[in-house]
C-alpha cells in the first residue's frame, strides 16, 4: 500500500506546521521526497522497501518506527545511497539523489549511527573533522569548528578533542557520533537508533540534547528508533512502518496518540497511550520556580542567608557559563564556606524534556524537584514536583469534565493547533493509511 | 569496541599483534649477553686449524652480512606483493576468493622449505635469487594471510560509516581499513622475518651464502664448537629480528588502538 495519491497535498501542510513551529528561525534543512521507491535485495523475492512515497518537509524531524525487519534502515540508507533503490526515485530539495557523484552527496549529509562507529584509530578531534576535511576546508576552520561542535554536544574541547574513542564513555562516544554528523554542518542528518546503545538516562540526555541543537539548527532530521517513547518525543512526525515499509500511518505524534490509523498502529503505539501524552508535554510549559543562586567560589553562609530570606530550603551553585554545579541545602551551605561543584543530588533535566523524563527524574531526586536548563545547560529555574502532579490533576479534571474525550491529557498549544479538528478519530476508516497518513484531512475536510 | 573483534577467531590462527613490554627491553639484553659470551669464548678458546678458518671474525661478520641481507631483501620482496594481494583479495569483487586462499595458506605453510629449496634451485639454478624466491614463497602465505585476516575483521559498520560519510573507497582503504588491520598485517610480518632468518640457513645448499654454512661445515667436518657457533649466531639474529619486529610493529599500530 502506497500513499501516493495524498502525497500532492503533503508539503504545502508540512511546511505550514513547520513554519509554525520554528516561528522566526530560518530552517537550514532540506525537504525530502520519496516517490515510490521500491528496494529489493538481490536473491530476495519479497522487497524489502515496496513502493515507498513519503515527504519529509524541510526543518522537520521525522521518526521512522515500526517492528524489526520492516525496512527502516533500508529506507534509510537510500538516501545517501548506500543502498541504491530498484526502481523510483528520492529528491533532496527537489534535487534527484543520482544525479549528484555519490561521495559529494554523502559529504553533504550527516550520517550517524548506533554507538557513535567512532574511528578508534581517530582522535576525537579527527574523527569530527574528517568531512570538513574531505571538502577541504582549511586548517583553521576545522579546528574552531570541532570546539564549535564538542560545546555543542556538551563536551568541553579542552578536555576531550585530543582523546581517542576508547577513552570516552558509551555516552561520550554517542555526542561526538552526534558532532561528527554535523560536522560539515549538512542541511539533511540521517540517524540510525543513534541511542540505542546507551543506557536510558543518558538516553535522555542525549535526546534533549538534540532536541535542543535541533531548536538551533532546524536542520531536516530522518532518525529511525526502536522505541516509540523516543519517536513520540523527538518527532515532528512517526513514520510507522509495516513489513516491507508499507506506511501504516505518517502523522504528528499527537494525532498518531489521539487517532491511531488502525489496529496495527494502536498495539505499536500501546495501550497507555493517555499516559504517554505525558512524553506530549515540555517542561517548559509549566512555571518553574525561581531559586536562589550563587556562583562557584561564593560565600556559603552568605548564601543560605539570602535564601533563608527568600524561604528557599537551598542554593543552587552555578559555574561560570551559569551551569548548574552543586545544589546544597542551608545548613550545608554554612557548613563549607567556599561553595564549590559537586555532582551530588543534582538532577538536571532540558527545558525541552518531557513531563515522563522530568518524573522520572524526580524519582531519583532528594529536593524534590529537578533544575531546569536551557539553552547550552545554562540554569532557568527548579521544577517541583507539585507543579507536575498539580498540573496532571488539572489536565485530568479538563478530561473528565469532558471539553474532550479524546485526550486523557490535553496535549500542548502546538499539538492541538494540528489535531484539534480530528472528531472522527478514524475509526470508521477501513483502509485506514490511505487516509490517515495524511495530517492535513482535517482541515482540508 | 569493534576493533577488539577478536581478530582471529574463526580466522585460521593468524599470528597475534604483541604487547609485552618486558619483552622489549629484556630481549636485546638476553641476545646482548648470549653474544658477549660467545665473543668471550672464541677469544679465549684454543682452536685448531679448521676452527679458526671458519671462526675468522672476516668470515662470520661475511656470513652474517649475507644472511641478513638475504632475509631483508626476501622480506621487502614478500611485503611488495603479499600485502597488495591481500588487498585485492578482500575487494568486493575477489572477495569469494579470499577464504579459500587462506585456506591455502595455512596448508602451505606445512610445505618443507628445504623440498622447497632444492626443487627450485634445480628449476631456476643455484644462487642467490633461487634462494631469495623459495624464501620469499615461503614468507608469502603468512603475510598474505594475516593481511587477509586483517582486513576482514574490520568492523564493517565501521566501514559503512566511512562510506556514508563521504570517503572515496580508497580513501576508506588507505584511512581505515588499513590502519585498523595494521597490527594484524605487522605480525605477519614478523612471523615472516622470523622464519626467513631461521630457513635462510639452508640457502648454503644451494650456494647462496649465510650463516647455514657454518653448521653445514661443523657438520660435515665434525667440528662442534663452528656447528654450534653457527646456530647460535643464527638464533640471535632470529631472536634481534623478532625484536625488531615487535618495535615496529608498536610505532606503526596507530594510537588509539593499542
Ligand atoms: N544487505 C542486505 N542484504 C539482503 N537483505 C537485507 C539486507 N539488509 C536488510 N535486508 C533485509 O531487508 C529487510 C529490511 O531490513 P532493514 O535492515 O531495513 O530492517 P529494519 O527495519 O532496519 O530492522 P531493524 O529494526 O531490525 O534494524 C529485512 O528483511 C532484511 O532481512
Ligand atoms: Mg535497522
Amino acid at each position: 500500500m502506497s500513499t501516493a495519491s495524498t502525497e500532492a497535498a503533503e508539503p504545502r501542510d508540512a511546511r505550514d506546521t513547520g513554519e509554525a513551529r520554528s516561528a522566526d528561525r530560518s530552517v537550514s534543512g532540506a525537504e525530502i521526497v520519496f516517490d515510490d521507491v521500491t528496494k529489493t535485495y538481490p536473491g530476495q523475492t519479497a522487497p524489502a522497501v515496496d513502493s515507498l512515497s513519503l515527504t519529509i518537509p524541510a526543518g522537520q524531524v521525522v521518526m521512522f518506527v515500526g517492528p524489526s525487519g520492516c525496512g527502516k534502515t533500508t529506507s534509510l540508507k537510500m538516501i545517501n545511497r548506500l543502498h541504491e533503490p530498484t526502481s523510483g526515485t528520492i529528491t533532496i530539495d527537489g534535487e534527484d539523489i543520482r544525479s549528484k557523484d555519490e561521495t559529494e552527496l554523502r559529504r553533504h549529509i550527516g550520517y550517524v549511527i548506533q554507538g557513535g562507529s567512532l574511528f578508534p584509530h581517530m582522535s576525537v578531534r579527527d574523527n569530527i573533522a574528517l568531512v570538513p576535511r574531505l571538502l577541504g576546508w582549511d586548517k583553521k576552520r576545522v579546528a574552531s569548528r570541532v570546539d564549535e561542535l564538542l560545546d555543542l554536544v556538551g563536551l568541553s574541547p579542552e578536555r576531550y578533542r585530543d582523546r581517542y574513542p576508547r577513552e570516552l564513555s558509551g555516552g561520550q562516544q554517542q555526542r561526538v557520533g552526534v558532532a561528527r554528523g554535523l560536522a560539515a554542518d549538512p542541511p539533511v542528518l540521517l540517524m540510525d537508533e543513534p541511542f540505542g546503545a546507551v543506557d536510558p538516562i543518558t538516553r535522555q540526555r542525549l535526546q534533549d540534547e538534540l532536541m535542543s541543537i535541533q531548536e538551533e539548527l532546524q536542520k531536516t532530521i530522518v532518525c529511525v528508533t526502536h522505541d516509540i517513547d523516543e519517536a513520540i518525543k523527538l518527532g515532528d512526525r512517526i513514520l510507522i512502518l509495516q513489513e516491507g515499509a508499507n506506511i501504516a500511518q505518517y502523522d504528528t505524534p499527537a494525532n498518531i496518540l489521539a487517532a491511531p490509523a488502525n489496529s496495527f498502529v494502536e498495539d505499536f503505539v500501546g495501550s497507555d497511550s493517555s499516559l504517554k501524552q505525558l512524553a506530549l508535554m515540555r517542561v517548559s510549559e509549566l512555571d518553574l520556580h525561581d531559586a536562589v543562586t550563587a556562583r562557584v567560589g561564593d560565600d556559603g553562609a552568605e548564601a543560605a542567608r539570602a535564601a533563608r530570606s527568600a524561604r528557599q530550603g537551598g542554593v543552587i551553585v552555578l559555574d561560570d557559563k551559569r551551569r548548574p554545579a552543586a545544589w546544597v541545602g542551608l545548613r550545608e551551605a554554612e557548613r563549607v564556606g567556599t561553595l564549590r561543584a559537586s555532582s551530588r543530588d543534582l538532577e538536571v533535566v532540558d527545558h525541552r524534556a518531557t513531563l515522563n523524563d522530568a518524573l522520572d527524574s524526580m524519582l531519583a531526586a532528594s529536593h524534590g524537584g529537578v533544575l531546569v536548563t536551557g539553552r547550552r545547560d545554562e540554569f532557568l529555574g527548579v521544577l517541583e514536583f507539585d507543579t507536575v502532579t498539580e498540573h496532571i490533576q488539572t489536565l485530568t479534571r479538563e478530561a473528565r469534565t469532558g471539553e474532550s474525550d479524546e485526550y486523557a491529557i490535553t496535549p500542548s498549544e502546538d499539538e492541538l493547533q494540528d489535531s484539534s479538528v480530528e472528531d472522527d478519530t478514524g475509526s470508521g476508516s477501513k483502509h485506514g493509511s490511505e487516509d490517515d497518513a495524511d495530517p492535513s484531512r482535517g482541515e482540508q475536510a | 569496541m569493534s576493533e577488539q573483534n577478536d581478530p582471529s577467531s574463526a580466522e585460521a590462527g593468524a599470528e597475534q599483534p604483541s604487547h609485552g613490554l618486558g619483552l622489549l627491553v629484556g630481549l636485546p639484553l638476553i641476545c646482548a649477553a648470549i653474544l658477549g659470551g660467545w665473543t668471550l669464548w672464541r677469544q679465549t678458546a684454543e682452536l685448531d686449524d679448521i676452527e679458526s678458518r671458519q671462526l675468522a671474525w672476516g668470515t662470520i661478520l661475511d656470513l652474517t652480512r649475507e644472511h641478513i641481507v638475504l632475509t631483508l631483501v626476501t622480506t621487502a620482496i614478500v611485503l611488495v606483493t603479499a600485502v597488495p594481494l591481500g588487498i585485492l583479495l578482500t575487494r568486493p569483487a575477489f572477495r569469494r576468493l579470499s577464504t579459500p586462499v587462506v585456506g591455502f595458506a595455512n596448508a602451505g605453510q606445512a610445505a618443507p622449505v628445504i623440498g622447497i629449496i632444492v626443487l627450485l634451485a634445480m628449476w631456476i639454478g643455484f644462487g642467490f635469487r633461487a634462494a631469495v624466491i623459495s624464501l620469499g614463497l615461503y614468507a608469502f602465505l603468512p603475510v598474505l594471510r594475516n593481511t587477509i585476516v586483517g582486513l576482514q575483521q574490520v568492523d564493517p559498520t565501521l566501514v559503512e560509516a566511512a562510506r556514508g560519510m563521504g570517503m572515496s573507497g580508497f580513501d576508506v582503504l588507505r584511512r581505515v581499513e588499513l590502519p585498523l588491520a595494521i597490527p594484524i598485517i605487522m605480525a605477519g610480518v614478523r612471523t615472516a622475518l622470523v622464519l626467513v632468518v631461521g630457513t635462510a640457513s639452508f640457502a648454503t645448499f644451494i650456494n647462496a651464502g649465510g650463516l647455514g654454512a657454518l653448521i653445514v661445515t661443523g657438520i660435515t667436518l665434525f667440528r662442534n664448537s663452528v656447528l654450534i657457533s653457527g646456530a647460535l649466531i643464527i638464533a640471535v639474529l632470529a631472536l634481534l629480528i623478532d625484536w625488531a619486529g615487535r618495535v615496529f610493529e608498536r610505532i606503526a599500530t596507530p594510537k588509539g588502538l593499542s
